[in-house]
Formats: C-alpha cells, sequence, structure tokens
C-alpha cells in the first residue's frame, strides 16, 4: 500500500464538514504556516519539496510562485484552475466533491505565501454540484475564523470566492481564464507579458491547479524535505490519475510517482488490469491531448526497460516513442477500440473547443476534425493521411496557446504508432464499418535490445 | 528607456529603440524582409498575434541568452532583444510555416475575388500570390453566412472575413460605444454587431479601411468598379469634425469620385483615420482640394495600369525570358 497524502481520509464519513476534517487534522497547515513561518519560508518549503503542477505542463510550483511580482501598493491575486474539462481528467472534481476543506485550506496558505488578499477558485460551469460544495465549505471555514479578517488573529486577511466558469475548455489556459475571470471572452491573451507579471487585472497573479494548491498542505505539515523523498527523481510527490477506459476498477488513484505503468494498469490496488480478460491495445496517459501509445510502448521503453508514471519517464523517448504525465487522465483502450475513431474524437472535442482567436487553431482543427470523419466513415483516400500529417505540423507550435499543439498531438501519435490501422480503414472501407481492426502487433512485448533509433 | 538596441533580421543589423517589436524593426530596415501581417496594425492598441503569418524564426534570443527560441514567434508581439538575430525570408522552416498559415487562412474563405470589391487591394489575395499552393487541398464545404447590414454604409460579408480583429480594435478604441464584437466560438465565430445593431458613430467607417479582407465594404462603393480601373488622388478638406483632419485619398474613375479612403502608408496601414461625413457624404471634386497622385506602391496591381516607374514583378524577376518579353513595358520610367 502505497502513501496516501491527499485522499488518505477519503473515506471517512463526512470528510467534507469542516469538523470531521479538522478531527483528521485538517487545517493544521494553515496554523504552522500563518503563526510559525514567513511567507518566503512557505515559498522555499515548496522549492524543496520539488513540486511540479499538476495541471498539465508540470512546472515547479514553487519556481512558479518565486517569478512573482512584487510591485509595491499593488494587489497580487491566486487563481486555483477548476477549469477542469480535458477528456479522461476528473482528479479535481473527485477531490473538489469529497474534500472540498483540502483545497481551501491549501488557497489559504498559498495566498499567504504569494501576499494574496483576494483569492479566486474558478470552477468549470459545469460542477455546479461541487461549486455549491465549495461554496458551502468556505462558508463554514469563514463562520470558524479561518478565512475573513485577521485569521487566527494573526492580522492576515483572505477573501476567497468560487467563480463559475461558462463552460469552454479553452477557459483553462491560464490566461484565458484571467480574461474569463475579468469577465470578458475567453480567448488566451498573447504572452508576453506572463501572468506574474501582469494577470487578473494587470495585477501580478499566479494561476495553479487544485492538485497542486491542494498538494501544498502536506508539504507545510510535513516539510519540503519529507515530501520530496516521495517519488522517483524530478518528479516527486504523489499524483492523483483519473483512470478510465476498459479498465477493471477505472477511478481516481493517488500513486506514488515512480510506479511502474504495468503494475498501475494490472495490480489488484489500482485499475485492476483490462476489463473482460481482453488485452490492453493503446493507451492516453495524461489526458486526451498527450500522444497516444501502444500498449508496447506504454508499458516499456523502445529500448525495452520499463516505463514509470513520472513525469520524466513517461516522456522517455520524446514523441517518437514517448508520451506526457499531462493532467494525468490515464485512458485505456482494449483490442476492440478503434483508433480512428477515437482519433476522430478528440478531434472533434478540439474543434468544439478552439476558441477562434488564432487561424492555424480556428481552421486547422476543424480541417482535422473533417478529414478523420472521412476516413472513420469510410470515404478516405489514401493521401488523406499524409494530409492529416501536413496539417497537424503546421498547427503544432504555431498558435497562441497550447491548444493547438493539444489538437496536433493526439492526431500526430496516432499516425505514428497505428498507420497500419489507418490504412486498413481506407483500404477496406466497407469492413471498417462493421468490424475493428483488432489489436494487430501493437501489443508485441518490446525485448530488451540494444537502443535503436526509430524513426 | 530610450536605449538603442541592435538586432539583426536576414543578416541586415538595424538600431531600434527598446521594446520594438521585431515586425517594427523589420518596417525600419523595409524591402523584401518585412513579414507580412494580417491582423497587426501599429494604429491599435492590443492588435497582433492572431494570425500567424507575421511568424519568424529567432535563432539567437539576445545577447546575453543566446539560446535560440524553441518555437516560431509573432514578430508584431514579440519585442526586441540587444543582440537577437531573426530569420525572415532566408530560412525555409519560417517560409513552409507561413505557406501552411496561407492555405489554412484560405481553406474556408470563399476565393470570390472576381465579384469582391477588396479584390486589387487585399492583403489575402497578396498573401496567396506569393506563398499560397496552386491548388487548396480541402475538400469539404466551407463554411457560409448571411450577409448583414451595418448601418446604411456598411456591408459585414462574414465569409470573407479571416478574423483579424481589428475592426472590433478599431470599434473599441476610435468609437466611444462598443457595440462590435466576435460571437460564437472557433470556426464558427463571427464578427457581429451588438444585436445586428448599428455601428452608430462618426468614426464606424474606418472599420472598412482597417479589414485586410474584404468581409467589411462600403456600400456607397459597391460593385461600382475595380480599384485597379481607379486613380487615387490625395486631397484634403476643412473638415469641421474635431478629431478628423480631413486628408483623404479619392478614388476617381473619369471625372467622377468613387470612393473616399483614409491614406494609407506603404504598409497599407491608414496614416489618420477620417471621419464618415468625408468618406460617405462629400464626393464631389468640389468639396476637395486634389494634391496629387497617390504613390502607389509597385507591388499591387493598382500600379500595373498607371503612375510612376514599373519595377518587375517578382515572377518576372528571376525569369530571363519574361524580362525579355515586358521589356519595353519595364523600360518606360512613367506609366499612365
Amino acid at each position: 500500500m502505497s502513501r496516501k497524502l491527499l485522499l488518505e481520509h477519503i473515506n471517512v464519513p463526512g470528510i467534507n464538514t469542516l469538523e470531521v476534517y479538522r478531527q483528521k487534522g485538517g487545517y493544521r497547515a494553515v496554523e504552522k504556516a500563518l503563526k510559525t513561518l514567513t511567507p518566503e519560508e512557505i515559498v522555499e518549503e515548496v522549492k524543496k519539496s520539488g513540486l511540479r503542477g499538476r495541471g498539465g505542463a508540470g512546472f515547479p510550483t514553487g519556481m512558479k510562485w518565486s517569478f512573482l511580482a512584487k510591485p509595491e501598493g499593488v494587489a497580487r491575486y491566486l487563481v486555483c484552475n477548476a477549469d477542469e474539462s480535458e477528456p479522461g481528467t476528473f482528479k479535481d472534481r473527485y477531490l473538489m466533491t469529497y474534500i472540498p476543506h483540502a483545497l481551501i485550506e491549501g488557497m489559504i496558505v498559498a495566498s499567504f505565501a504569494l501576499g494574496a488578499k483576494v483569492s479566486y477558485i474558478y470552477v468549470r460551469g459545469e460542477m455546479m454540484p461541487q461549486i455549491r460544495i465549495l461554496e458551502k465549505a468556505i462558508a463554514e471555514a469563514k463562520a470558524a475564523g479561518w478565512l475573513g479578517k485577521n485569521i487566527l488573529g494573526t492580522g492576515y486577511d483572505l477573501e476567497l470566492y468560487v467563480q463559475p466558469g461558462g463552460g469552454a475548455y479553452i477557459c483553462g489556459e491560464e490566461t484565458a481564464l484571467l480574461e474569463s475571470l475579468e469577465g470578458k471572452r475567453g480567448n488566451p491573451r498573447i504572452k508576453p507579458p506572463f501572468p506574474a507579471i501582469a494577470g487578473l487585472y494587470g495585477c501580478p497573479t499566479v494561476v495553479n491547479n487544485v492538485e497542486s494548491i491542494a498538494a501544498v498542505v502536506p508539504i507545510i505539515n510535513d516539510g519540503g524535505e519529507e515530501y520530496a523523498k516521495i517519488g522517483i527523481g524530478r518528479s516527486t510527490g504523489t499524483k492523483l490519475i483519473s483512470a478510465s477506459g476498459n479498465l477493471v476498477k477505472p477511478g481516481v488513484y493517488e500513486i506514488e510517482l515512480g510506479l511502474p505503468v504495468e503494475e498501475f494498469i494490472y495490480s489488484d490496488e489500482y485499475c485492476g488490469g483490462i476489463a473482460n480478460g481482453k488485452r490492453l491495445k493503446a493507451t492516453v496517459a495524461g489526458g486526451s491531448s498527450v500522444p497516444i501509445l501502444p500498449a508496447n510502448l506504454t508499458l516499456k521503453y523502445a529500448n525495452g526497460e520499463p516505463r514509470l508514471m513520472s513525469y520524466e519517464s513517461l516522456s522517455e523517448g520524446g514523441f517518437a516513442t514517448g508520451t506526457m504525465m499531462g493532467s494525468g487522465g490515464f485512458i485505456a483502450f482494449d483490442e476492440d477500440q478503434c483508433i480512428v475513431r477515437n482519433t476522430w474524437n478528440f478531434a472533434r472535442f478540439y474543434h468544439h473547443e478552439s476558441c477562434g482567436q488564432c487561424s492555424p487553431c480556428r481552421e486547422g482543427t476543424g480541417w482535422m476534425e473533417k478529414v478523420l470523419h472521412k476516413i472513420e466513415h469510410g470515404h478516405g483516400t489514401i493521401s488523406d493521411v499524409d494530409l492529416l500529417w501536413d496539417i497537424q505540423r503546421k498547427i503544432e507550435g504555431n498558435t497562441i496557446c497550447p491548444l493547438g499543439d493539444a489538437a496536433a498531438w493526439p492526431v500526430a501519435s496516432a499516425i505514428r504508432h497505428f498507420r497500419d490501422e489507418f490504412e486498413w480503414h481506407i483500404k477496406e472501407p466497407i469492413k471498417s464499418q462493421t468490424q475493428n481492426y483488432g489489436i494487430a502487433n501493437y501489443a508485441v512485448p518490446i525485448e530488451k535490445a540494444p537502443v535503436t533509433e526509430e524513426k | 528607456m530610450s536605449e538603442k538596441v541592435k538586432v539583426t533580421i536576414d543578416g541586415i543589423t538595424v538600431e531600434v529603440d527598446n521594446g520594438t517589436t521585431i515586425l517594427n524593426a523589420a518596417r525600419q530596415i523595409g524591402g523584401d524582409i518585412v513579414p507580412p501581417a494580417m491582423c497587426y496594425y501599429s494604429k491599435l492598441e492590443g492588435s497582433g498575434g492572431k494570425c500567424r503569418t507575421c511568424i519568424v524564426k529567432v535563432t539567437k534570443g539576445s545577447e546575453k541568452d543566446p539560446r535560440p527560441m524553441p518555437k516560431l514567434v509573432a514578430s508584431c508581439r514579440t519585442t526586441v532583444m540587444d543582440g537577437m538575430e531573426v530569420l525572415n525570408i532566408t530560412s525555409p522552416e519560417v517560409l513552409e510555416a507561413r505557406a501552411g498559415v496561407v492555405e489554412i487562412l484560405l481553406i474556408n474563405h470563399p476565393l470570390d475575388c472576381p465579384v469582391c470589391d477588396q479584390a486589387g487591394e487585399c492583403d489575402l489575395q497578396n498573401l496567396g500570390y506569393e506563398h499560397g499552393l496552386q491548388k487548396t487541398r480541402y475538400e469539404f464545404e466551407r463554411r457560409t453566412f448571411e450577409r448583414i447590414d451595418i448601418g446604411d454604409k456598411i456591408q459585414l460579408h462574414m465569409n470573407r472575413c479571416i478574423l483579424c480583429y481589428r475592426c472590433v480594435f478599431t470599434a473599441d478604441q476610435i468609437t466611444n460605444k462598443r457595440v462590435h464584437g466576435i460571437l460564437n466560438r472557433g470556426d464558427h465565430s463571427e464578427i457581429s454587431t451588438y444585436i445586428q445593431q448599428a455601428v452608430d458613430n462618426d468614426f464606424s467607417g474606418n472599420v472598412i479601411d482597417v479589414c485586410p479582407v474584404g468581409a467589411l465594404t462600403d456600400k456607397t462603393f459597391r460593385f461600382k468598379n475595380r480599384v485597379w480601373f481607379t486613380k487615387p488622388v490625395d486631397a484634403h478638406r476643412d473638415c469641421g469634425h474635431d478629431k478628423c483632419n480631413g486628408k483623404v485619398t479619392l478614388w476617381y474613375k473619369g471625372e467622377d469620385v468613387l470612393r473616399v479612403t483614409a491614406r494609407k502608408d506603404q504598409f497599407g496601414e491608414v496614416e489618420e483615420f477620417i471621419c464618415n461625413t468625408c468618406r460617405f457624404d462629400k464626393k464631389a471634386t468640389s468639396d476637395w482640394v486634389i494634391e496629387h497622385p497617390t504613390h502607389i506602391d509597385d507591388t499591387s496591381v493598382i500600379a500595373s495600369n498607371h503612375y510612376e516607374t514599373l519595377k518587375p514583378l517578382h515572377v518576372i524577376q528571376p525569369n530571363q525570358a519574361l524580362q525579355a518579353a515586358n521589356e519595353v513595358e519595364l523600360h518606360k520610367t512613367v506609366k499612365y
């Protein structure tokens, strides 16, 4: 049984109330931080912990905090990004539903560290129940004196607000989120300036994921060095993984980073293997925007060594044979799943969610979706595969925000690893409507061999 | 902050003010190395960064930090650093990416240039000629919208729009009351006025001039003539409006003024915004004091009919046979 930091008390009845949360040691971190530590010490502690952003990019949180500009007489803000809407990711929703106080506690500590007097939790509009839960929890905390004026008699004031979004995926991009929070159309801003210099209302702002903020609580309780001992290499601590797809036990799991992927999929402690006794064909390891990998490359590197659940290990091999940690949305596909259909589905999502500000993403995502739709429904031609490859290359890296990249990567990786299946769809247009391509050689185990350059 | 910084673009070094963007530094050098800009407009605050046609490669970040930038950057929104080295037309990667952006801009464009009033002075048309492919690889239905009248003088033809946001910034910054913006998301987004209410302002006509394509057109000029058959003449009048100085370009066909626009500089940007009275209501020669024929850049098709010297067009330059065939034309110094 591995260590649980965030979900330790998840099964305690009534943990969503302040009373039970306090009994289980809640708000210790606030007491410790506000009474014994200075803001600089907290930032230092988070830096020592090596905590990396849990929202997708994996940027070190402590470093992000230390970049925050601190001009005199200008307000600073902390914004929590709870606009979780990536297909395959649902960890933040789980955390907010069952332990809302963990997030609020983290918000208080982080706001104190950053010197923010007003902080916001920007929740995706579809998560109305979670918004109510958070509002209730904030009211409880405020009544008990954990929020508001003069918290714990330390003279620190903090107001915490929950803001529902309009339900756009793009508002999970930090600058689009700030625009939306300001009441404008949620278009990503052109960087620089970065939010650390000019964010919300032109003031220095830090935007963090729900899980990153909640992870500050154990860091303060146990100390950054203690936290850094968990995990492997530069991937420290624990991570919530939302496992979905053809698994025996899908759900949200807290893992210690560095767990072998094979153990995560097949052990009974976690996903319990592939449902209905089928075989694994492919996985998307970190939410829909990361590259899809065939089963053999998911479990092992191209040189045959086992792949681990960590930021570095998942991206081992670059885009050629690796993927990314992303936001931890682990999707498993069994042998009966159609990769072409899935790629089309992802492309459809990005087409729908593109904000329409910059041209490659606005036009390119729609184009990819139409070509994929054509292939999936048996009307493709063999040149369409190359066309798709060309379109994704023209989108990737040429857009304002990472949504363009996120739309391009799944298509690129699907073509890279599953080109046979695309070509089969084109050559067998009638058969492909009633049958699946099957597992082919995607699960052929990789033998440990001297490294060969893969193209 | 007034210190000068050195930047090298395609091997040409120039000293510019600190805080200048790469695009503006390139404009100070001038010539072929100026990246095309479809959405950036120097007179509109906050514009740029959207169309991605001005992307360039930064091979050296600055003197202090010589690392190259990992991705191609939008030159209109990236400020220069001391010692920065930029590749534009000398980098095949940039040219390929730009051709990609042009192709992507054109996939939903109706390509109705033969009936479009903007043809001949259209930035997208120029860009298409320079970078575009011979034929499109897009084989699906293009998106279409209904035409919308914004007031009685301006028509919005959303099919042609490339969503550069210039008119939105104009409506925001030039006019007092914002009634103009973007509706919907992604490739369904459309420029719209608030519940199709007219943009009711003395300066609303400027959205026509800032539009890089034929999406916003002057209804008083609609289908009157092709721009290359008209002769532009600089003129001015004593405009009573306190923000408008009445300096315009008149577009003549024979004796008639077909339309009035603001004067444009060599990068296709208006020099000064003009009011609607000058633009729409003063269409008699007697209203104006004529100055001189407008200087037309020789890359424009408008120039191929009249005025000044004619430099060989891009297609002719490298081709000896074409040069020989056009010898007489090329050696004319003045063409009326």
